[in-house]
């Protein structure tokens, strides 16, 4: 049967990783399409999963009253969307839609947290994976405040 | 005494470096909330400069200020420069208008190494005002296209307000030999581009690293973590050229005020070998 274990192993942000996890994380995989302007989850909710994107875009907003939704980044493909599943209280920080028909592989997150419980090798290399990608965000996110194009700096 | 110092200051810089030459407006338009383009007409000879170098502009009356020439290098009968409302002299610039002169001293400085990248890809990345700039040398590429191989232009800005040359993006983006990505700060929700900051938009380009060279304009922190990021892609560290702008103030190294080190921004740069500066990146004192 063919499963999504070559795509995965071929993924950077999986690339490197020991054959029997990458077995262990493609039990929890499957694809998933958006169209355009679908909601793929909102702030509050609970994040029980977690995206690599294929193709097309998601952009992360965050709604505020009397000025609506803000964009805050956008996500396109070979990005990995969403780590709230890992950290708890593992409910979704922002909102997530997708700007256009979006392909990605949805992997079960609570399905991930048990396995990482029980196998503590997989769960290091799992955060240390996901440490490097919100380390990144964190930093694109100190740039932003920044306002480097502010006139007056 | 005076005669003496006029006559030896003569000798180190020919007068036509130090006396402004009226140049008459002949169209203005606005880009953005704060910033301006005006067109001047060249003497009869027309107007030479290689893309990257910048003119210093005056006020009569107000004052000087170095802006980077931001059209094409190839049309010589025009003199084209991108300018934000910022302090008194370009702010009080913003008023002008068709018919009206403007002194201009240049052009001065360095520029972007667009001739001897042939045969290389390419990869823009502007910040901000930055492209300004950058499109001389965008158009010196895009009319040698077959020169070069893959050419990229990676754009960041504030808002989808603040995005320059909107018009002029969207044709480029158009072309099928020229890759345009384009990302902004913050957006509303009906915005469909991209949010972020420009560095992210590297890794998403499709570029040979191993045969790059990047040009990089904009503010120094954006070129700093831009520079980080074409490292980490692969970029060689001689290939990545950037422009500073620090406290120009004379366009001739003269003044002192642009020097840094051993180097005099407004004569030894502004585009530099982004190896040349690299402790000036990190240097927090100047």
């Amino acid at each position: 049967m063919e499963t999504l274990e070559p795509l995965l192993s071929e993924h950077p942000f999986l690339k490197g990783l020991d054959p029997k996890h990458l077995q262990l994380i493609t039990g929890c995989a499957s694809n998933v399409r958006f169209d355009a302007g679908q909601i793929i989850f909102r702030e509050g909710e609970e994040a029980d999963q977690f995206y690599i994107i294929r193709n097309g875009k998601v952009a992360l907003q965050i709604y505020t009253p009397g000025r609506g939704s803000i964009i805050i980044d956008t996500l396109t493909e070979g990005d990995i969307l969403g780590w709230s599943w890992l950290i708890p209280p593992y409910q979704w920080r922002f909102d997530a839609v997708a700007g256009e028909l979006t392909r990605a592989i949805a992997l079960d997150g609570k399905c991930l947290r048990n396995k990482c419980e029980s196998d503590h090798d997989l769960g290091y290399e799992l955060l240390k994976r996901f440490a490097s990608i919100v380390d990144s965000r964190l930093e694109s996110t100190r740039l932003r405040l920044l306002d480097m194009y502010d006139s007056n700096p | 005494m005076t005669a003496i110092l006029e006559k030896s200051t003569k000798e180190i810089i020919p007068s036509q470096e130090m006396i402004p030459e009226y140049f008459r407006i002949t169209k203005t338009q606005k880009d953005t909330h704060d910033t301006f383009t005006i067109e001047l007409e060249p003497p009869k000879n027309g107007f030479n400069f290689t893309p990257g170098q910048f003119n210093m502009l005056y006020m009569f009356g107000v004052g000087e200020v170095p802006i980077s020439i931001s059209g094409d290098p190839s049309d010589r009968n025009k003199l084209t420069h991108t300018i934000r409302a910022v302090g008194s002299v370009t702010r009080t610039m913003q008023k002008l208008k068709k018919g009206d002169f403007v002194g201009i001293r240049g052009p001065f400085g360095t520029h972007w190494p667009a001739e001897e990248s042939i045969g290389n890809d390419i990869v823009i990345v502007a910040g901000g005002i930055g492209l300004a700039p950058l499109r001389p040398s965008i158009y010196h590429i895009l009319s040698n296209r077959e020169k070069y191989g893959k050419v990229v232009l990676l754009y960041g800005t504030r808002t989808p307000n603040d995005i320059l040359y909107r018009k002029e993006l969207e044709q480029w983006r158009a072309r099928f030999d020229l890759e345009v990505l384009i990302t902004v700060d913050r957006a509303a929700s009906d915005w469909k581009g991209n949010v972020g900051v420009v560095t992210t938009l590297i890794p998403r380009s499709h570029f040979d690293p191993f045969n790059t060279v990047a040009m990089v304009c904009g503010p120094e922190i954006m070129m700093r973590f831009s520079v980080q990021d074409l490292l980490k892609c692969g970029v060689a560290v001689n290939n990545i050229y950037v422009s500073m702008e620090r406290n120009m103030k004379c366009g001739i190294g003269f003044c002192g005020h642009c020097q840094c080190g051993s180097t005099f921004i407004c004569k030894d740069g502004p585009v530099y070998p982004y190896n040349n500066v690299k402790d000036i990146f990190i240097k927090r004192e100047i």
